[in-house]
């Protein structure tokens, strides 16, 4: 009996040793319930973590959130409070990141969001985010817009948050650009007509139209412009660029111009796209996984994680040991000053003041040439 | 705006509004024969819709599976009932027999058609044989044991039916929409207006479905036992006519006007599992434009809401919904004046 207790007693102090050295990552993503399109992706990509990285055995403690922010929260303490990680990943969608980020602040642990989330300026300190805010994706498209010549342009966009922010953010650049918005309307994705809609952008007569939505519910005001005779550019924007638009939109998208991640148009970047050899890396690692034609942005974040950790890491076991509060300090610490970095989803350069951070290098502009995407050149 | 504008606004709206009309006229059937308000009527549109684009794509699709579910559901039930009651062996098995057979034999027809990629037309039959059955299905599930609840619990179990078949719709159907192709791959030109084939159809099958329910409730014995039903359910339950039958049968046509509506809206939009929400819900304020009791001023209200809807997305596109369903505001507020009366049940 005491033996026994003796054995048990040790086997607790190496347990707690190791687990005092590693290091040991929480991630909350949404795998069940309305949003697990996005969520799955990315929990496939973790799958393919590295176990090591610098010479540290890394833990990745993955738990569903059912895409429930309250879920969110529950795992994310439970992260902080039993597991002690040392940083959080997630969530995969806005709601749960934003849940999760005043837990980052409160145990002051950096946290890498997969969604592109706001948060008041207080929580600022201990998010980074891994997806492209709109001013980087707004960018080719304005430059593209110059480039052409286009004037005017009109909005057709959701009336959610998604058509809000591009709103804002296309006010301001093509503004700064000399181009007017001559025409605001918007739409609900479950619509049965934007007829109406498209009436009104066609006799304002707009040198583009920029259509403000995501997958296949992009295609319905596409062809109900096209259907009114529209005759000028049309434009998409990146929750737009997958293949359920072409599905959809059929030859009524041929023509139209989508800005998009560098990440799942690999292959088809030109040469000179800083992003290309590291998003030919992750969709060939992908791919190799989870079959052909698998590959999808969501998880391309996940993969970026990856690249941050593996840059971040070193330098922060150098000041600290895993599992302190020193050493989560000096991972928030080395995120915000790891200085340029190629990410397969662009080019991220965190600072002090911007922890959405990517450079106008990341954005892509491509064109659909019968059925298929391809980069404007 | 000028007069080009104002048509094609007009023929939108209609065209939409036709739609809405279907779905009125089968709100108010429900309401009328039953008390419930079927909050999920529009469900059957998507499903209809979603059904026939999964057929399309030669896949079998999950509404197949969703109904043997249910099919199955309402056996168990009708067994531990039948149980309970201590009936014969032989009658139960006939219950479910009848219960059973026409599920199974066309999600098995389904099953087997699916892969081949029949014409459009025949998918389309399929699509509406395998939702029809939805109706009678979840009339006997969720309502047929609380027939004699008050209209705010029918209600309330309306809303927990709506809840479900949204969630079931996501996991059959996928986040994803799918658009139909067109019946009819024709354009007409009148003046500056350009009539798709797909709107001629809306409006003809619109038209064709009204007079059918009208011939059916004036001449059918069928339909006159509905009507009967509605006026009065004791009374009619008096002269022999069995008010869960009634029910059942309402229900049936319900979701038949309600796949038959998806079939019609599916080539013109992107339907989503959650786009029948909305497209009911613009149908049950036609409904309660006729105070849940008229069809012919139920039509009206359908038309009215389809042309409201569009010229307010013309003038005002982020408050169309606002529009829309302010409007039902003051319906109400002339209805309670008409006829004021207290809370009937």
């Amino acid at each position: 009996m005491k033996l026994l207790r003796k054995t048990i007693a040790a086997a607790a102090a190496v347990a707690a040793t190791t687990a005092f050295a590693d290091v040991n990552i929480g991630v909350t993503l949404s795998l069940t319930g309305p949003a697990s399109g996005l969520g799955i992706p990315v929990g496939n990509q973790f799958k393919l973590f590295p176990k090591e990285i610098a010479g540290e055995k890394i833990n990745l403690i993955v738990l569903d959130d059912a895409s429930d922010p309250g879920k969110g929260v529950n795992n994310a303490r439970r992260f902080v409070t039993e597991d002690k990680v040392d940083i959080l990943f997630g969530g995969s969608i806005t709601v749960v990141s934003a849940a999760i980020a005043p837990i980052a602040l409160e145990s002051k642990t950096p946290q890498l969001s997969i969604a592109p989330v706001g948060v008041p300026p207080e929580q600022e300190r201990w998010v980074f985010r891994l997806p492209q805010g709109f001013t980087v994706m707004a960018h080719p498209i304005v430059e593209h817009m110059k480039k052409t010549g286009v004037k005017t342009i009109g909005f057709l966009g959701y009336t959610d948050a998604y058509g809000e922010s591009w709103l804002k953010e296309i006010e301001k650049q093509a503004g700064a650009a000399g181009i007017k918005v001559v025409a605001v309307e918007r739409f609900a994705r479950t619509d049965t007509s934007a007829t109406p809609q498209a009436l009104k952008l066609t006799s304002a007569n707009p040198d583009a139209v920029l259509v403000v939505a995501s997958g296949s519910g992009a295609a319905m005001p596409h062809k109900a412009l096209i259907e009114r005779g529209y005759k000028g550019k049309i434009y998409q924007t990146h929750a737009a660029a997958t293949p359920d638009l072409v599905r959809i939109g059929g030859k009524d998208v041929e023509g139209s111009f989508v800005v998009s991640g560098p990440a799942v148009i690999a292959e088809q970047l030109p040469a000179n796209h800083p992003s290309k050899a590291v998003a030919v890396d992750f969709v060939t690692k992908y791919e190799a996984a989870y079959g052909k034609g698998s590959r999808n942005q969501f998880a391309g974040h996940a993969y970026d994680a990856q690249i941050v950790m593996q840059k971040v890491l070193p330098e922060a076991l150098k000041k600290a040991k895993p599992g302190t509060p020193e050493f989560r300090a000096a991972l928030r610490d080395g995120i915000e000053a790891m200085g340029r970095t190629i990410l397969s989803h662009g080019v991220m350069l965190w600072t002090p003041a911007d922890h959405w951070g990517y450079t106008n290098e990341t954005g892509v502009l491509l064109t659909v040439v019968n059925g298929q995407f391809v980069v404007v050149p | 705006m000028d007069a080009t504008i104002a048509s094609i606004l007009a023929l939108d709206g209609l065209s939409n509004g036709a739609v809405y009309a279907l779905l009125a006229l089968a709100t108010v059937l429900v309401f009328a024969v039953t008390r419930v308000i079927f909050i999920p009527q529009g469900e059957f549109v998507a499903f209809g819709a979603l059904t026939l684009a999964l057929l399309q794509a030669r896949q079998v699709p999950g509404t197949v599976w969703f109904l043997l579910v249910l099919a199955a559901a309402v056996a168990v039930q009708d067994l531990a009932a039948g149980l309970r009651h201590g009936q014969p062996a032989g009658r139960l098995a006939m219950q479910a027999l009848r219960t059973l057979a026409w599920p199974v034999a066309v999600s098995l027809l389904a099953i087997w058609v699916a892969p081949k990629g029949l014409p459009l037309l025949a998918q389309a039959a399929l699509t509406v044989a395998l939702v029809t059955p939805f109706g009678a299905l979840l009339y006997r599930l969720a309502y047929e044991s609380l027939a004699d609840a008050s209209v705010l619990v029918l209600l309330i179990v309306s809303v927990g039916v709506h809840f479900a078949l949204v969630g079931l719709g996501l996991f059959f159907f996928g986040a994803e929409g799918f658009r139909n192709p067109s019946f009819w791959d024709v354009r007409f030109s009148v003046g500056a207006l350009t009539l798709s084939g797909q709107t001629v159809i809306i409006f003809a099958a619109s038209l064709a479905l009204i007079v059918g329910l009208w011939l059916f409730f004036e001449r059918s014995l069928a339909g006159k036992a509905l009507r009967a039903t509605a006026v009065n359910r004791l009374g009619a339950r008096l002269m022999g006519i069995s008010s869960s039958s009634a029910g059942r049968l309402s229900f049936t046509m319900a979701a038949f006007i309600g796949a038959l509506s998806g079939l019609l809206i599916g080539p013109t939009t992107t339907v989503f599992y959650d786009s029948g929400f909305l497209i009911g819900l613009k149908g049950f304020v036609a409904a309660v434009f006729a105070g849940l009791a008229s069809y012919p001023l139920a039509l009206v209200g359908a038309l009215g809401v389809g042309l409201l809807e569009s010229f307010g997305s013309f003038w005002s596109s982020p408050y169309k919904e606002v529009i829309v369903f302010s409007a039902i505001l003051p319906v109400l507020l002339w209805r309670s004046l008409r006829d004021p009366h207290g809370e009937d049940h």
